[in-house]
């Protein structure tokens, strides 16, 4: 995993709660495997005119400077419904390495630890002052910062957020899980032989 | 490690039965007892190979194909886009790799994954079941712990067995009340995310209490579940009873004579003590709950079916506002008209949340004698193979072949249609699946959520209508 220590980028603003995983990547691009890049399937209706398929230049993804963002900024509860880890491929592959809103998908936030993409939740009122920050000066950026746990926005005001130790830890060092539970094995172990004989299959 | 003192909920005695350990930083490494895998999982198999890594327990891991499989036909050759076809091989070869039980195409058990845990007996009270699918609070319906996974994790799961996991804070919903003529778990679980919201349990685990969620029969308890995560749950449970021990009593997997007793001994200690305390507290007046149906995007935009689609103007916030209208614009509807007089175009009874054998006597009850309107294609779609012999056994396919259903094969199909079961652009579609996300039936497809025998109504009437009128409710 790409490890994540801060970023400084220009933010797009998404002001729409419950924007969900179907919108962030339809059902029909899911059966790709990993290596394929996802950026194209990111947002794909969305961003497109059904009509004739032509990008839809009101979209905010589509619009310059904004075609430049590697954070998104967005309402509450972002990336809600299905547990499709690709919705944080798509992400990843556009570019995007940080998400900032009041509340998460909870499968979503951990796929994103796990991948690379920093969950950022912020309180509403704070999320909602920076989405009129970024609408009234396209292309502002804001600074994340992990060890700190803080983010910078453009009008230089400082947020802390709350993140899991451990996946700050994973986040900070490029880690994943494999390598951490094996130092667990004899525990594991441990456990089978107890758990096992009372949940006989 | 030390385990609070005092009364405990049904979440936390198996929380902490699964605990292999627990870090300092908080984390908690847990014991997985049944992970479930379905068709849409190919790349946590791939990282397993990339790592030369293989499933540790491949006898707690079971299959079935369900996302990509076509509901036309049983045999995999006939599964007309190849991208699909290579789906449901894939799951076939990495599971016979591996040794791993999979009820594949044409398996007497094949079927949604869903459907398929619980009614085999492999989703028991007191477990911890994983699976890489949002719906896998389904599960907890039996008194399991249950929760959906992402792919990276499910290949943790399979290589290790185990998860890491932060504990999530609690949630009881207590629902009392008795529930009126033709209203199911269906209605209750769009009633308590009408109120609560779409992320009103976020981080949270959900316990359904009270009364009402007692009365419900099992089927009922997997609707409702089912669709914890559209309320932003981690996972949902009912804790287990007589109607939970009766159902699971002879399911294949289920324990079997003697060890019946002692594991429905084991599973009378599960349910929350009393005075147990939670994180947080819904009360429902169940009495008060109506048939609904959804009018926006979100599973919280649901409305008793006498309600009109609201007026933007009426939003609290300019945010609630502007997505109101980009719904609205969406789904094609003007505020103020009636949900009675919004005709429709396809109705689909099917999907993990409504696709179990009491869904379709639901249906089949308002179907029976009626014919589907002109101008609308109705589809029914049995959650597995039992429950597609069960139907037939008991003449339901008839009954909805009569009216003008199409009785087809087992599958998620157009919940989600990642096997190419589509609406048009435009369609408008009641369904008895979870999400009514844009875009989630087809491109431009517009999802009404409702309960089986409201969809069947709306079927027979061409538009949403009032399924206890229909039915003399």
């Amino acid at each position: 995993m790409e490890a994540f220590v801060t970023l400084d980028a220009v933010a797009v603003p998404l002001p729409l709660p419950n924007i969900d995983t179907d919108q962030i990547i339809p059902a029909r691009f899911l059966s790709r495997p990993r290596e394929v890049n996802h950026a194209d399937f990111l947002f794909h209706d969305a961003r497109r005119v059904a009509a004739t398929g032509e990008q839809n230049p009101e979209f905010p993804l589509n619009r310059e400077p904004w075609r430049a963002a590697r954070v998104i900024v967005a309402g509450k509860n972002f990336a809600c419904g299905s547990s499709r880890e690709a919705a944080v491929w798509a992400l990843f592959d556009a570019g995007f390495r940080c998400a900032i809103a009041p509340s998460f998908g909870d499968i979503f936030r951990n796929n994103g630890t796990k991948n690379g993409l920093l969950p950022v939740v912020l309180p509403a009122a704070v999320v909602e002052d920076i989405l009129a920050q970024l609408e009234a000066s396209p292309g502002a950026r804001i600074f994340v910062d992990l060890p700190q746990q803080q983010v910078t926005a453009p009008d230089g005001s400082v947020h802390g957020f709350e993140i899991d130790p451990f996946a700050k830890h994973c986040m900070l060092n490029g880690l994943d899980d494999f390598g951490v539970t094996a130092a667990y094995e004899d525990d594991i172990a441990a456990f089978e032989r107890r758990y096992g004989r009372e949940n006989r299959i | 490690m030390s385990e609070p003192a005092g009364p405990r909920t049904l979440f936390e005695k198996i929380w902490s039965r699964h605990r292999v350990t627990e870090r300092e930083d908080g984390q908690t490494l847990l014991y997985v007892g049944r992970h479930l895998l379905h068709d849409g999982g190919a790349t946590a198999f791939d990282v397993l190979r990339k790592r030369g890594l293989k499933p540790r327990a491949p006898d707690r891991i079971f299959a079935t194909p369900d996302h990509y499989v076509s509901t036309a036909t049983r045999k995999l050759a006939e599964i007309e886009d190849p991208r699909h076809r290579e789906m449901v091989e894939k799951l076939a070869r990495n599971t016979a790799e591996h040794g791993i039980r999979m009820f594949g195409l044409g398996d007497p058990n094949q079927g949604i994954v869903h459907v398929v845990g619980p009614e085999t007996g492999l989703s028991q009270p007191g477990i911890l079941l994983v699976c890489g699918d949002s719906h896998t609070s389904t599960h907890g319906a039996v008194g399991a712990l249950a929760f959906g996974i992402g792919s990276t994790e499910v290949a943790h799961v399979l290589a290790t067995q185990t998860l890491w996991q932060r504990k999530p804070k609690t949630m009881r919903i207590t629902v009392d009340g008795t529930l009126g003529p033709q209203v199911t778990g269906k209605d209750v679980i769009l009633a308590i995310i009408a109120q609560i919201g779409a992320a009103g349990a976020t981080e949270h685990v959900i316990e359904y209490a009270g009364n009402a969620i007692r009365g419900l029969s099992m089927e009922g308890r997997l609707t409702l579940c089912n669709m914890s995560i559209e309320a932003g749950g981690r996972a949902g449970m009912v804790a287990p009873d007589e109607t939970t021990y009766a159902y699971l009593h002879g399911r294949p997997y289920a324990p079997q004579s003697a060890e019946w007793e002692q594991a429905v001994a084991r599973w009378r200690e599960l349910p929350s003590d009393e005075g147990a305390a939670f994180d947080t507290e819904v009360t429902v007046d169940g009495s008060a709950i109506r048939p609904m149906v959804t009018w926006g995007n979100s599973p919280e935009d649901a409305l008793p079916i006498d309600a009109a689609v609201p007026d933007p103007e009426s939003a609290a916030d300019a945010e609630r506002r502007a997505q109101m209208r980009r719904m609205l614009d969406y789904m094609g509807l003007t505020p103020g008209t009636k949900l009675t007089d919004i005709a429709i175009d396809r109705v689909f009874i099917g999907s993990c949340t409504n696709s179990r054998i009491e869904d379709l006597r639901a249906a089949a009850a308002v179907a029976d004698g009626r014919k589907v309107a002109e101008g609308v294609t109705a589809w029914v779609v049995p959650g597995s193979e039992p429950v597609k012999r069960q139907a037939e056994a008991e003449g339901l396919h008839e009954v909805f072949r009569r009216a003008g259903f199409e009785w087809r094969e087992p599958g998620c199909s157009m919940c989600l249609g990642t096997n190419g079961d589509i609406a048009r652009p435009g369609q408008r579609v009641a369904s008895t699946s979870n999400r009514n996300f844009m875009g989630r039936q087809g491109p431009g497809a517009r999802t009404h959520l409702l309960s089986p025998a409201m969809a069947a109504a709306a079927a027979v009437t061409g538009r949403f209508a009032d399924v206890r009128r229909l039915m003399g409710g």
